[in-house]
């Protein structure tokens, strides 16, 4: 592909993290989990619409995620997404290498201050 | 998962995008919309923030996506794109291809439909032909390659056999009809019971002839073939129940058989029951073809040993009259051999088309070393492109695959633009139809034919492709190189690879024209034998019927011949005429027999079977059959049943030592005739064809006492007439002849008019199909051949045009600059001829059954060929290599 559809991630990966620990909590739509993960970063991280749905598809070619039929809060179809058993077993081997990335990354920029 | 599950999948997962994507929008113009913001314009803001939902819907569902299939894709148009820049070579390819899939494909499609598609019956593994051998019977061998059956073995087959479902004979014959227009002789089909029930195709319409139609008290009614009912009732459905004069008798029309309907390979006019009398048949008459079903489940040898258990019970319960021994034939070791019906259509053809097949394939063959060939002199202008691509990073998978797809491109154009030419090709056959060619009606381009083609395109683009990719694709050490190779004076390796091509090639032409060459000399042989008959194209001959319906009494038959005797010896141009049973090569059978020679015990063994003729005077004359000793028959002894008959100098050598010995010796057909003295021998007659054996014949007048009792005379009713005039094969003449007869009866219609030298062209049709198929692969082989020395000494002197300059700088004379290229292309071609000569030394042997008084290692052809071959490859390395005399070195060397 030419263009990089996850141009405006804070890095590679981070948007697959938020929509997977999201979904864990409990299955939603697309637009949902927009709102939720908005919701929840207090307005800190904007999930465009234009990464998303390339980034869903993606996992759901992985197995991740498996969509179903369902209607949103406001009784339109649409197509609810759940996590299945290996995007749990992924995300939580994303979670710890993350939480080991972001420890280097504190280290190194505490090390730059001192 | 298949194409077509994932297809689907596919579908749905595009499905679902739009939903969530369309939902997620709602939602949103909703979410405005509570904000207090109108709908229009929520729903403006909602699609802006949103952003291309196209787009975006797009880069979903690339997720989906074959990525690999996309690049295939854009390397197609690369592919695309290069060959409509290089149009000259693009159509050079096109055009060889579609020349080699083309003749490919027709081939292909004439040996799938001939040999390998089943016969269009029902159930048709389950047909077999009653063929039956005798090798207790000498000399029959000579005449026949079977013993036919008889009409008691029809009827002890018919009803004993524990292997068939139904089982009948027939055999072709002629009937006039009249009435209808003019008198008209048509092609019949004598069918038994079991005919139709084998064969089982139902009629187009009326219905099939059945039991009651084979009573021979009654008169039968008829079944027209499709053609005819066509061709003379205009398809006229009416026709059912009419009822029309056949040999002078009425006969109602039961029904018609559909298109392309043949008993077994004869194309009939009409359908007639044999209606044969169990009381009247004896065990003899061995004239008629067998054909029989299967029960489902039984295979050949089963079938064989029933009909071996049935011929027993055949001679347990027949008789060849009072005083006859029905064990008699248990010498001639009658041995069932039944074959598949398809083997008797399909008969001898089988050789010629897989040679053909054979020759095609290997012309293929050369013309994909000749794409390969331009495909290198093509890759190696590319060769600083591919060189670049690869150090950026290219794969050499990447590569390949390009030059792969394009050759494989090429192929799959090739093969498109090569159905259309096989196409052509077929209607052009079919239009042109060999006689000899069975099925010929049912020749198609088939699905078996189209995929055969896919394959073939396929594989010959994979293979001229492999070949520079081989070359070219670069791997890791020689990247660096590449470069520096252009200054370099001669590539040896570059160089190498073509040359294999070019030897390959020689190889090839050489098997091909050495083939060619075989059947050159066997036609020659052919045509250098002595037929027994002379100047073939002034001999007129036709056929003429007179049933027995029409003139009963066998004199008057005699007489009625004898007068169209005289009528057409009355026509203007014409020199002698006279008529027999059976004209050489028409395939007519006429008879055939032991001969008893007085004086001579036959104690336990048997007299050789002979062929029979029956002649009238001057037929010998008029067909110019040469009379060795002895005199020809006179009309006066013939009206006479006189007891006298002419010999074959075969025979005559056989039984007496010579021909003039044989005079005044005298014959019989069985104890009790009375003794027929020899009057004269004329020379052999190749009776079957110029490449079979001249059978030993007896001739008999054609009016004869058939029984001891001279008042019961038997006349032959179906005789050839010969007329010698210069003017035959006209129409006039024609007219004349047809003319002369309707002016002795209105009533007898004439067939089968044509000049001797047409009967004798078609008897060598097969020769002459296999010679022209042969001579056409080997000439283009010669020019592919040819064509590719040219190229390689071409491209070699344009190469080493600086080697050349600097040779000519240091002195080397001209000609001795010449001799080299020339010198190299005849090492080329030297080591072709030695792989080619090997090659065609086994190859040859597979068409030894095509050959004809050569040896398959015939050493003239195999002298000649390869001195042939080599004189043109040095003429053509001469072309290039004289150019080295134009280099001037001073311009040769500046250039670099």
């Amino acid at each position: 592909m030419a263009k990089n559809p996850e141009h405006r991630d804070l890095f590679p990966g981070a948007l697959e993290i938020m929509i997977l620990q999201s979904l864990r909590l409990k299955p939603m739509h697309g637009y949902a989990l927009v709102k939720h993960i908005e919701q929840v970063s207090d307005d800190l991280l904007q999930v465009e619409e234009g990464s998303l749905y390339p980034a869903l598809q993606r996992m759901l070619k992985e197995g991740w995620l498996e969509a179903q039929t369902g209607t949103s809060a406001k009784g339109r179809p649409t197509r609810i997404y759940r996590l299945t058993p290996a995007g749990i077993r992924h995300l939580e081997r994303e979670v710890v290498s993350f939480e080991r990335m972001f420890a280097g990354f504190t280290r190194v920029l505490a090390a730059a201050e001192a | 998962m298949s194409l077509f599950s994932r297809f689907f999948f596919r579908k749905r997962r595009y499905d679902d995008i739009s939903v969530s994507i369309q939902e997620h929008i709602d939602e949103r113009v909703d979410e405005l919309m509570e904000e207090g913001i109108p709908r229009d314009e929520a729903e403006r803001t909602a699609r802006r923030d949103f952003g291309n939902v196209t787009l975006l819907r797009e880069r979903s569902r690339e997720v989906w996506q074959w990525q690999s299939l996309e690049s295939l894709l854009v390397d197609l148009k690369h592919v695309c794109r290069r060959l409509v820049r290089s149009p000259g070579f693009a159509i050079t390819v096109l055009l060889t291809l579609a020349i080699g899939i083309g003749a490919n494909t027709a081939v292909f499609s004439v040996l799938n439909s001939v040999l390998l598609r089943p016969l269009s019956y029902p159930e048709p593994q389950q047909l077999v032909s009653l063929h039956l051998n005798a090798p207790g019977a000498p000399g029959l061998a000579e005449f026949r390659n079977e013993l036919r059956v008889s009409a008691s073995m029809y009827f002890t087959f018919a009803t004993h056999n524990r292997t068939f479902q139904s089982v009948g004979v027939w055999g072709p014959g002629t009937a006039s009809i009249t009435g209808l227009a003019q008198p008209e002789q048509v092609n019949t089909a004598q069918i038994s019971g079991g005919v139709l029930e084998t064969l089982s195709v139902p009629a187009v319409r009326g219905q099939w002839l059945t039991a009651a139609d084979q009573d021979p008290r009654g008169l039968g009614r008829v079944m027209l073939g499709y053609g005819y009912w066509q061709r003379r009732f205009g398809g006229d459905p009416g026709v059912i129940g009419r009822t029309i004069s056949v040999n002078s008798q009425p006969r109602v029309i039961a029904g018609v058989m559909p298109r392309g309907f043949r008993i077994v390979n004869y194309d009939f006019d009409l359908l007639v029951p044999m209606a044969l009398d169990p009381v009247k048949e004896q065990l003899a008459g061995f004239a008629y073809r067998g054909i029989a079903r299967l029960r489902p489940g039984i295979a050949i040898p089963q079938a064989n040993a029933d009909v071996a258990r049935l011929l027993n019970i055949w001679m347990a319960s027949w008789t060849n009259g009072p005083g006859s021994d029905p064990r008699w034939y248990l010498r001639w070791k009658i041995t069932p051999a039944l074959e598949p019906l398809k083997e008797t259509v399909v008969g001898s053809i089988q050789a010629v088309l897989w040679v053909v097949m054979g020759t095609i394939g290997v012309v293929m063959l050369i013309a994909c070393t000749n794409v390969a060939n331009l495909l290198l002199v093509r890759a190696d202008a590319r060769q600083q492109e591919l060189a670049v691509r690869s150090a950026l990073g290219a794969g050499r998978w990447r590569i390949a695959r390009e030059l792969l797809l394009e050759s494989v491109t090429l192929g799959l154009l090739g093969g498109a633009a090569g159905v259309a030419v096989a196409y052509a090709g077929l209607h052009l056959l079919t239009a042109v139809g060999p006689v000899e060619l069975p099925r010929l009606s049912e020749i198609s381009l088939d699905g078996r034919s189209v995929a055969f083609t896919l394959i073939l395109s396929v594989f010959s683009g994979l293979f001229f492709g492999a070949i520079p990719v081989l070359r070219y694709v670069p791997s890791r050490q020689r990247l660096t190189l590449l470069g520096a190779m252009r200054t370099a004076s001669v590539s040896r390796e570059r160089q190498r690879g073509r040359s294999l091509l070019v030897v390959a090639q020689v190889a090839m032409a050489l098997v091909l024209l050495i083939g060619a060459v075989l059947m050159i000399r066997t036609f020659v042989a052919m045509r250098n034998v002595d037929p027994g008959f002379s100047a073939p194209a002034s001999l007129q001959v036709m056929r003429l019927s007179i049933p027995e319906t029409l003139v009963h009494d066998s004199t008057t038959v005699l007489h009625m011949q004898n007068s169209i005797l005289d009528k057409l010896a009355a026509i203007p141009g014409v020199s002698s005429t006279g008529f027999a049973a059976s004209v050489p090569m028409s395939g007519a059978e006429p008879s055939w027999d032991e001969i008893l020679i007085e004086g001579k015990t036959y104690e336990g063994d048997n007299p050789p079977m002979r062929l029979y003729n029956y002649v009238s005077p001057e037929y010998f004359r008029t067909a110019g059959t040469r009379l060795i000793a002895g005199r020809d028959f006179t009309w006066a002894e013939i009206y006479g049943v006189r007891p006298i008959g002419i010999f074959s100098e075969s025979l005559a050598r056989e039984l007496w030592g010579s021909p003039n010995a044989a005079i005044g010796k005298r014959f019989r057909q069985f104890p009790g005739m009375p003794w027929h003295e020899v009057v004269g021998v004329v020379e052999d007659v190749r009776e079957n064809g110029v490449d079979q054996v001249s059978p030993s014949t007896v001739y008999w007048p054609s009016l004869m006492g058939d029984t001891p009792a001279p008042e019961k005379l038997e006349a032959w009713r179906t005789v050839y007439f010969a007329i010698r005039s210069k003017r035959a094969g006209t129409q006039t003449f024609i007219n004349e002849m047809q003319q002369a007869v309707w002016s002795v009866n209105a009533n007898l219609p004439v067939a089968e008019i044509s000049t001797m030298q047409d009967i004798y062209g078609q008897s060598m049709a097969r020769t002459s199909f296999t010679l022209v198929m042969l001579a056409i692969a080997g000439t283009m082989a010669l020019a592919l051949g040819i064509l590719g020395i040219y190229g390689v000494i071409s491209y070699a002197v344009s190469q080493r045009t600086r080697e050349i300059g600097i040779r000519m700088a240091l002195g080397a004379k001209k000609r001795e600059l010449v001799w080299m290229f020339i010198r190299s292309a005849l090492v080329l071609t030297g080591v072709g001829t030695a792989v080619g000569l090997g090659a065609a030394a086994g190859l040859m042997r597979l068409m030894r059954t095509l050959l004809f008084g050569i040896s398959p290692l015939d050493p003239v052809t195999f002298a000649a060929v390869p001195i042939a071959l080599v004189a043109a490859a040095a003429l053509a390395s001469y072309l290039p290599a004289r150019r080295t005399a134009g280099v001037d070195p001073v311009e040769a060397l500046r250039a670099e």
